[in-house]
């Protein structure tokens, strides 16, 4: 099963490929990695997929941990979260099918960002599915071109949710099947 | 309900860094080069001595060196420098260090640290880089020793500029020596060695956002591993290298004396617990004893003291200790549930781990289990080697033994290499001290006794240290007999020469049809060799010449070496094969002793 990771690292050169080693070492296959910046400079963040059952999930979380340049790992595979993935997507379209396409585009909530004669160049962002649910209509028109981000992901809910104690400090992870630290469900809201 | 705050400030702010105010009192700092730094901040961690080769890069610290207390012991190959530090850091409990230039120097390191790594051996390395400037270019020795070294080890550094080095160095040392520890690798550009900058010790005190590594477990997973040992009528210990490393040897003894529990060793934790205790039980694994591993197949629980179910020592996961519920005390997160599922496990020091646990264990009989244990220890003393009478024959392990009964005043340290005699070391040298071994275990590094004995004797000058290498194993790093002379140490080297890669030979025996490529040796005469390196030396092939050679080593104040040339087809029983379960052992053929009772 595809587990989702946010993990916190020190802005530092040189973490990306200590991050990457990990999972090639211990043979974890990464389905997607994003890394960019945050709210405070020296830290920086990542949203990592990975194929892999429960046991797994926590030795990858643990060895994230040993990680020295490492802060914070969160599996949010099964908490409320936004999760989102960008793509462009240049499809073939002609003066007739252009308004078709168009019209797919919209449905999706899809952005057209670039025309050309004989093609349209959109962009979307949204869940997995949907953004796959789009290809999926498109590709009879045929696909020239298509780049993903890989997804990035932020839990729902309060920021401070977790932040009260330091229950979250790293030795905690990786543990024998529960979770101790369990999320506080309290501040979660829903947005539309 | 807390002030909200930015997630990612939460994970750096406040991490104990003090504010910029000046303290009064502070004098104005000096400006140092980076290289001084260098030797200002080892000694200020305590390091009094450094194993290491100089070259191009390394230059400005060595120049450096001159003004500093710490001796410097001049290695024959970079190699043995990091087994060295490894050695002294195994012997002490205090981190090693190695140094070396770039290029070759630094991956000439490689196995030594991958060595240490596996066998969390706290080494600090320091390896000199290229001209920051140059990084990049393939310029004249240039390697990426960070990028090399990453997967190999606990966490590694550049450093470019003199201003990073004081801080460096502090973390280093405390990452190589905290938690789990480790080899930390330090590779500092050349110019950063030359520049100048204000040195200030206080303010490079480590902040590491990341890196937390003290943990205690819950009240109630202590509470379930209580239940397990209340409830257990077959319990054993598996008691490993962490015990050494927390220095929980007293607790364990005070534990396994008080539960009524038995204890089985694995290779590195031998001296945790002495090998006289009544409930010793001796080594496990794959060259264990036969009656350790058919009571942990049949055991009801297992509690994995600093140990990591390494494949060497549980035989088949499938069918390992099917019977028994298991608690892992063991400070590292990532080895739980990593090779065998445990049911309880304890994250966190084991011997504090131990001390929280200890009020509550309750003192139970269980005379029955031991009983029965002690019945199976008969059935392998009929196939011990140690019965054979004298035929002429030379064995390893009436060496080995004999060497042991020369030895047990307690103050000596024997360091093994790899393969057949390290076994035999194992088995019949009986290990009463922690840190009395020193042993490549998880990566089984040939060439490691040698140099790791270097590093023994330069930490502890007053013990009496004994290499047992073998002939294979010696000649990979046989080039520090010049490094043992030239700092006038006084090591006795056993070199058991059966003329052949023995472990290798005997696995081709077995399993490959006794094939034997190349694993026979041609060796040279290793009496003259020493002699060549002016030490003292001695050829035996009986078993009477054994103890006087050793007396005769114990007399003389300088290095022996003592050449014995043993059984050349010789084979290390019990043995598992890999795949085959614990319990499954090929056993010596026949029993040796004619009267003694049939299986």
């Amino acid at each position: 099963m595809l587990n989702t990771f946010m993990v916190y690292v020190e802005n530092k050169p040189g973490v990306l490929t200590r991050v990457a080693s990990l999972f090639r070492r211990r043979a974890f296959n990464i389905d997607s990695l994003t890394v960019g910046r945050t709210e405070k400079p020296e830290v920086s963040r990542m949203t990592i997929t990975v194929d892999a059952d429960h046991d797994q999930a926590r030795r990858i979380e643990a060895n994230l941990y040993k990680l020295v340049n490492v802060m914070l790992v969160e599996n949010i595979t099964n908490q409320p979260a936004i999760v989102r993935d960008l793509a462009m997507i240049r499809v073939a379209a002609t003066h007739e099918e252009r308004s078709h396409v168009l019209e797919l585009a919209n449905v999706f909530r899809a952005r057209v960002v670039d025309v050309a004669p004989e093609s349209l160049t959109m962009e979307i962002t949204g869940a997995e599915d949907k953004i796959d649910g789009l290809l999926e209509l498109l590709r009879p028109f045929g696909i020239l071109e298509m780049v993903r981000t890989g997804i990035v992901a932020m839990r729902r809910g309060s920021q401070s949710a977790k932040q009260g104690s330091r229950s979250d400090a790293p030795g905690h992870a990786g543990r024998n099947g529960s979770n101790r630290d369990a999320h506080s469900t309290d501040n979660i809201s829903y947005s539309v | 309900m807390t002030n909200p705050r930015s997630r990612a400030a939460s994970l750096t702010a406040d991490q104990g860094k003090k504010p910029a105010g000046e303290s009064p009192l502070k004098t104005a700092l000096k400006k140092m080069t980076g290289a001084a730094i260098l030797w200002e901040c080892l000694e200020r961690e305590g390091v009094k001595v450094v194993f290491g080769y100089p070259g191009g890069a390394i230059l400005p610290a060595y120049d450096a060196l001159k003004h500093s207390k710490i001796h410097h012991v001049l290695v024959r190959h970079e190699q043995g420098a990091t087994h060295m530090a490894d050695g002294y850091a195994r012997a002490s409990g205090q981190v090693g260090v190695a140094i070396a230039t770039s290029g070759p120097g630094a991956t000439n390191m490689v196995t030594g640290i991958a060595t240490a790594m596996l066998d969390s051996s706290p080494i600090v390395c320091i390896t000199g880089q290229v001209g920051s400037k140059l990084i990049g270019s393939d310029a004249f020795q240039e390697t990426d020793i960070t990028g090399v070294t990453l997967p190999i080890t606990k966490h590694n550094y550049l450093v470019t500029h003199a201003s990073e080095v004081a801080e460096t160095i502090r973390e280093a040392f405390y990452v190589a020596r905290s938690g789990r520890p480790g080899p930390v690798l330090v590779d500092i550009t050349k110019d950063a060695q030359q520049s100048t900058c204000e040195f200030d010790w206080d303010a490079a005190e480590p902040h590491m956002a990341g890196y937390r590594p003290d943990l205690s477990p819950a009240p109630e997973e202590y509470a379930e591993a209580l239940e397990l040992i209340r409830n257990s009528k077959r319990p054993i210990i598996l008691a490993g290298h962490g015990i050494i490393i927390s220095g929980a040897m007293r607790e364990v003894r005070d534990f396994c004396e008080r539960a009524g529990i038995p204890v089985a060793m694995t290779l590195l934790g031998l001296g945790a617990f002495p090998a006289s205790h009544p409930l010793n039980l001796g080594m496990m694994g794959m060259h264990g004893e036969a009656w350790v591993n058919h009571m942990i197949q049949e055991a009801d629980l297992l509690l994995a003291f600093g140990m990591r179910f390494d494949d060497r020592v549980t035989g088949n996961l499938k069918n390992y200790a099917p019977n028994a519920k298991k608690i892992h005390i063991e400070i590292d997160p990532a080895e739980i549930n990593k090779n065998v599922k445990v049911d309880v496990p304890l994250v966190g020091d084991l011997r504090e781990v131990l001390l929280e646990l200890m009020p509550h264990v309750e003192s139970i009989d269980r005379s029955e289990w031991l009983d029965k244990i002690d019945k199976l220890k008969g059935d392998s003393a009929v196939r011990d080697i140690q019965n054979l009478p004298d035929n002429g024959h030379l064995y390893a392990a009436h060496v080995i033994n004999d060497l042991w009964r020369q030895t047990r005043d307690g103050k000596t340290i024997v360091v093994t290499d790899v393969g057949q005699h390290q076994m035999w070391e194992a088995q019949y040298y009986k290990h009463e001290q922690p840190r009395s071994l020193i042993t490549s275990g998880g990566l089984g590094t040939m060439g490691f006794a040698l140099p790791a004995a270097i590093g023994a004797k330069v930490a502890s000058p007053e013990s009496e240290v004994w290499v047992i290498v073998g002939d294979g194993g010696f000649q990979m790093t046989m080039c520090e007999l010049a490094t043992i002379v030239q700092e006038n140490l006084k090591i006795n080297i056993a070199i058991i020469n059966n003329g052949f890669l023995g472990m290798v030979r005997q696995w081709q025996e077995f399993f490959y049809e006794r094939n034997y490529a190349a694993t026979p040796l041609l060796n040279p005469d290793f009496a003259r060799l020493a002699e060549a390196y002016g030490i003292q030396s001695m050829t035996i092939s009986n078993r009477s010449e054994v103890v006087p050679a050793v007396q005769s080593a114990q007399r003389h104040n300088g290095p022996v070496l003592i050449n014995f040339k043993v059984e050349q087809e010789d084979t290390v029983y019990p043995m598992v094969a890999a795949g085959a379960a614990l319990n499954d052992m090929i056993r010596r053929p026949s029993p040796i002793v004619e009267t003694a009772e049939e299986e």
